[in-house]
């Protein structure tokens, strides 16, 4: 079981990044404890700028710096970020084309008990809403590190959400196909297609892994990239299938449901099933127990998928 | 008598034209800020031939709806070419938006949300002094736009971070689309306000006077350690009494008639200031 969450490999990343550049800046709202961006403000304080709890003074200042040449990451909950701070992700960010990374730690449920006010199930539909904005869902550390890697090689706004429990590995260490803006096939089948982003990836394998079992041949696609969708392999993935099946951590509405079922429709029609949470709080417990109790595990989704079958 | 002062008349007419064109805009904070953004652009060190030049001042027109006046001075500076900002101003697919953009030349960032610029100059500022270079960054807010809570959040980190290479002014004209800004929301005390902040607070009793102005900016480069908001007290709708401090010309389209008056009245005041 892996212990290692994905927003320690994203600290662990910029430090080795802020170590061989210093316009790499990294910005907190009193969230580097749940961001684990404290060694980071630790180990580079002149590239460490703290905001205090002001999600929308922490976007512009990153706008700001961004102006200048600096490299900026925020790093805050994903609740906060993209709704406190979204007009400041509009325009100073997006509109005004300026190179801001906003990190959305603690995604999701993440925060389980704490209730809606922490989660984040609009900040998928929210941002990808918005034009130049680029929505990213990694779904392992192994892919968290090729993602942030590539991040700081680019020059664009863009919005990451990251969990804040660790997941268990998708992909192993030296084995994780990545390309920028391009989904990941993890496994191929004839019969139905999964397609997930961010802590659904790894609910997925397992459901198509059960259902490849029981006879269905299915196959599963990594869409940790939601904006830009990969159109192309969305479609490459459908195509000859008779069912496809999206899972997200997010609202049934105006996430990556609301947009492969677009793309679908437009191109290769056939039935598309979006799971997702509710349209209302969520119920209280665990991001564990919430995603079992709503069937956003590899169990719940096989069955999903055997019950739409008449399996 | 100080050559600006002439030139902003000039640039006054400008404005007129560019809204009158373009089939309207907000005339009476163009009318008021004219000054504030002139004398600025006086004294910042920026110009069309070195405009990604780092060491560059920066400047955010934090109340983005006051544009017209910002194309103004940026064709006065250089930047833009004024005929053609008239000629093409809010026509269908033109460049020349009614809020600034930074595809333009000249223009940082994008604004006309209310409750941004300052933030985003703290921004720049904090990257002036993480690189240690002697740039200034202003920003210029409206009145009004204070109501913004956002601004409040840019205040407290401009002096926890001591930017004194930032300079905020407010464009003190007491009147915002619905009315005298006390009417709207209380503003208070602005300058206790700013100071409970933490930084240098300058008042110029006279906004549209560009020697006060110059005095204070003055002032600004030379206060170490904290940030300089500067309050500056304009008049709404300067430059013809048919708009002064009348909350109606926030963003009223002058008639041909209206137009007339004005001009005239922008060329009696512009030969005045030339008897001096």
């Amino acid at each position: 079981m892996n212990k290692i969450p994905n927003r320690a490999v994203m600290c662990e990343v910029l430090k080795e990044a802020a170590a061989q550049d210093r316009n790499v800046v990294v910005l907190c709202s009193d969230s580097r404890g749940s961001g684990s961006m404290t060694s980071f403000a630790e180990g580079y304080p002149k590239q460490f700028v703290e905001v205090g709890i002001a999600e929308q003074n922490l976007v512009s200042i990153a706008a700001g710096l961004a102006s200048c040449g600096k490299k900026p990451f925020t790093v805050s909950p994903a609740s906060f970020i993209s709704t406190r701070g979204y007009e400041q992700c509009k325009v100073d960010c997006a509109y005004s084309n300026m190179n801001v990374k906003l990190v959305g730690i603690s995604g999701g449920v993440s925060y389980g008990t704490l209730g809606m006010t922490h989660h984040s199930a609009q900040d998928i539909a929210a941002m990808s809403a918005i034009p130049g904005m680029r929505v990213y869902l990694p779904s392992d550390r192994h892919q968290t590190r090729k993602l942030f890697e590539a991040l700081l090689r680019d020059r664009q706004t863009a919005y990451i959400r990251l969990g804040r429990n660790p997941v268990e590995d998708v992909y192993e260490e030296n084995n994780v196909p990545f390309e920028m803006n391009k989904s990941t096939v993890l496994s191929e089948g004839t019969d139905v297609l999964l397609v997930a982003c961010g802590e659904m990836v790894k609910p997925i394998q397992d459901a198509a892994k059960l259902l490849n079992e029981a006879g269905i041949s299915t196959g599963a696609l990594d869409m940790y990239c939601v904006k830009p969708l990969d159109k192309e392999g969305l479609l490459n993935a459908a195509a000859g299938k008779k069912l496809v099946v999206t899972a997200e951590e997010h609202a049934p509405f105006g996430g990556l449901g609301s947009m492969a079922a677009q793309v679908i429709s437009a191109n290769d029609p056939k039935r598309v099933i979006n799971l997702a949470l509710p349209d209302s709080p969520v119920i209280t417990g665990t991001s564990k127990e919430v995603f079992a109790y709503y069937g956003l595990t590899g169990a719940g989704i096989a069955d999903t998928v055997k019950k739409a079958l008449g399996k | 008598m100080n050559p600006l002062s002439v030139k902003a008349y000039d640039l006054r007419q400008d404005v007129l034209d560019i809204i009158v064109s373009g089939g309207g805009g907000h005339i009476g904070g163009d009318m008021s800020s004219m000054e504030i953004v002139l004398t600025l652009y006086s004294r910042m060190n920026v110009s069309p031939e070195r405009a990604d030049d780092p060491d560059r001042d920066r400047f955010v027109l934090s109340k983005g709806h006051c544009v017209e006046t910002l194309y103004a001075v940026l064709a006065w500076k250089g930047f833009l070419n004024i005929e053609e900002v008239k000629a093409r101003f809010s026509r269908f697919g033109s460049e020349y938006i009614g809020h600034p953009h930074n595809t333009l030349p000249g223009i940082e960032m994008n604004s006309g949300s209310l409750g941004h610029g300052l933030s985003v100059c703290v921004g720049m500022a904090l990257a002036g002094k993480m690189d240690g270079k002697a740039y200034r960054v202003y920003t210029l807010m409206g009145d009004g736009e204070l109501a913004e809570g956002s601004v409040w959040e840019g205040a407290m980190a401009a002096n926890h971070y001591h930017l004194d290479n930032l300079c905020a002014v407010v464009d003190r004209n007491h009147l915002q689309i619905s009315g005298l800004t006390e009417q709207v929301m209380t503003p208070g005390d602005l300058s206790a306000r700013f100071a409970a902040f933490g930084w240098h607070v300058i008042e110029v009793k006279d906004g549209n006077d560009v020697d006060q102005l110059s005095a204070a900016f003055d002032e600004a480069e030379n206060t170490k350690g904290q940030p300089t908001v500067i309050i500056a007290d304009t008049v709404k709708g300067k430059g013809s009494a048919l708009m002064e401090n009348k909350a109606s010309w926030h963003h009223h389209l002058p008639n041909a008639e209206e137009y007339e008056i004005i001009s005239r009245e922008l060329r009696e005041r512009k030969e005045a200031l030339l008897r001096e």
